[in-house]
């Protein structure tokens, strides 16, 4: 199993990197566009925009990142609830107040606000600039896109596994059916495969319920994500601020739950001499961030990249639609099969990070509370459970 | 870059959401269906064992059938095995047993035979004597019925005496 991750890793790497590389090449275009275009007077140039042709980049950059309304097709989105904590107090009102584009100035309790590059800026009424010290003290507490798509994803999970719940109570002992018998083996998975090999048969346990909602949570939102309809489609697993708050958890468990042991290897690695331990010490403190860090950028870029490449596709095909009609339809098939191939891939990716995440958060917490039996070789402490599985 | 900048919106709706569902899975849905399996794992182990336990029985059960059947067996055979020494042993004995009378009666016959023929002889032999004497007599009586047969006999032993 082991081996597998580490086969895996730099494979996952080198793809998260091509990708990220990718999402450079097309977004840095679309950056120069609208920064160019922000000073001057907004609904000129975004119509100049328009009509100068298609641009991908900046059509994937909508779709990958988060939105104050949701896009569903052509010019019907949802209106989505836009809550602003202001210095001078809480503002509710929808996001239809910024108009279908987002170009209008919405009118406020106690300011008036603009979309700016997706976040929210306090204008000055009268003069129409940004009121730079307003919009420092605003915190954006909005129902976003990426914020409705994860309370669907928690509403699924919750209709999922408390109906799958009551299964189990509806016939104990017996063997599982319908819904129950798609999630078993999961469940089975992230427990047989994942918690007890990393963690340890006798303190697996107390780490079951974060593990489990972990992997679904990840799991339901990469799947959803790649539904390309409402209430799917959504980038949210492929979110930074979403793949932060999952590994900020994995982080605080881990300092929760470590133990002495945990904590002198950190500290003061037994065996090692002071002026080892002088260089050694800072990079395991480094260490402890770096690994929820890794996860996070892991579970981020693996998510966007599906999405940006996806989407890129069906751009090429727009792309040399505006050439000449037949090379767009011709290109349309080349797309078509690739965005297949890409969506099978992404099928596997969104599991195996699902997969990735909750394994790796697991090796974590059974860092933390290994009782280190032996000192001079505790990387080995559990390989015999992990061999016999 | 907008899409590496973490929202706080999105971070704190994140977290109070994550942490309700966090709390509400566990409660509603992880803790029973992890129990549930466990329960049925258990069970189903269980049966296995007792199974195994049942199988193992059964083996015991078997051999020590076969123990006895093989147990019966050889005392079978023992038994046979007597019956045919006492069988032969008796025919032996009864053989035994019927040459002796046989030889017994014979020889007893043999000693009636010689008695009876020592009788025989022995009245043979009185007989005899007594029919010599009488013939004996008779022929005295008839010798010596007149006086010159008496003289010439008188005259003859005295010959014979003579001679002496």
């Amino acid at each position: 199993m082991t081996n597998k991750i580490n086969i895996f890793k730099p494979f996952l790497f080198i793809v998260a990197l091509l990708f990220s590389a990718n999402t450079a090449w097309a977004y840095d275009p679309s950056v120069a566009d609208t920064n160019k275009t922000a000073p001057a007077e907004t609904p000129a140039p975004v119509q100049k925009q328009e009509t100068k042709g298609f641009d991908a980049g900046k059509m994937i950059m909508e779709h990958v990142s988060d939105n104050h309304s949701w896009h569903l097709f052509g010019h019907y989105s949802i209106s989505l609830p836009v809550i602003l904590k202001t210095d001078k107090g809480i503002e509710v009102f929808s996001s239809s107040r910024f108009g279908h584009e987002g170009e209008e100035k919405a009118e406020g309790k106690y300011y008036a606000y603009e979309l700016k590059e997706g976040s929210v800026v306090v204008v000055d009424e009268v003069s129409d600039t940004v009121d730079e010290a307003a919009t420092a003290s605003l915190t954006d507490l909005s129902i976003t896109k990426n914020v409705a798509s994860m309370f669907i994803t928690m509403l699924l999970m919750l209709w999922v596994f408390i109906s799958v719940a009551k299964a189990y109570k509806r016939n104990p002992g017996k063997a599982p059916k319908g819904l129950q018998s798609f999630v078993e083996p999961l469940i089975m998975f992230v427990r047989d495969d994942v918690a007890k090999p990393s963690i340890g048969e006798k303190r697996y346990e107390r780490f079951m319920p974060f593990l489990l909602t972990v992997f679904f949570f990840v799991l339901f939102s990469n799947y959803m994500g790649l539904v390309p309809f409402f209430p799917g489609g959504v980038n949210l697993t492929g979110s930074i601020s979403i793949a932060m708050v999952l590994a900020a958890f994995t982080l605080v468990i881990t300092f929760f739950v470590a133990n002495k042991h945990y904590w002198l290897h950190v500290i003061a690695m037994p065996g090692v001499p002071i002026p080892v331990l002088l260089i050694l010490t800072p990079i395991e403190i480094l260490g402890l961030f770096l690994r929820p860090f890794v996860l996070m950028i892991r579970l981020f870029a693996n998510i966007t990249a599906g999405h940006i490449i996806a989407l890129a596709f069906f751009s090429l095909i727009f792309i040399f639609g505006e050439m000449n009609t037949g090379l767009g339809l011709g290109v349309s098939l080349f797309s078509l099969v690739f965005t297949v191939f890409m969506g099978f891939l992404e099928l596997l990716v969104a599991f195996l990070q699902a997969y990735v995440f909750t394994l790796l958060s697991a090796i974590y917490f059974g860092s933390a509370v290994d009782e280190g039996h032996d000192v001079h070789n505790h990387a080995d402490d559990h390989l015999p459970e992990r061999t016999t599985n | 870059m907008e899409l590496v900048k973490p929202s706080i919106g999105l971070i704190f709706w994140m977290v109070v959401s994550f942490s309700i569902i966090l709390f509400l899975l566990k409660k509603f849905a992880w803790k029973p269906i992890l129990g549930m399996i466990k329960e049925r794992e258990q069970s189903i182990e269980n049966a296995l064992a007792s199974a195994e336990k049942a199988k193992e029985e059964m083996k015991l059960l078997q051999s020590s059938n076969e123990r006895i059947l093989a147990e019966a067996r050889s005392e079978r055979d023992a038994m046979l095995k007597e019956a045919r020494e006492i069988r032969e042993k008796m025919i032996a004995d009864s053989k035994g047993i019927a040459s002796k009378e046989g030889e017994r009666l014979l020889a007893s016959a043999r000693e009636n035979i010689q008695n009876e023929k020592n009788a025989a002889i022995t009245e043979l032999k009185n007989q005899v004597a007594a029919l010599s004497i009488e013939i004996a007599e008779k022929i005295l009586k008839s010798e010596l019925s007149s006086d010159e047969k008496q003289k010439t006999l008188v005259s003859t032993l005295l010959k014979d005496v003579n001679l002496n």
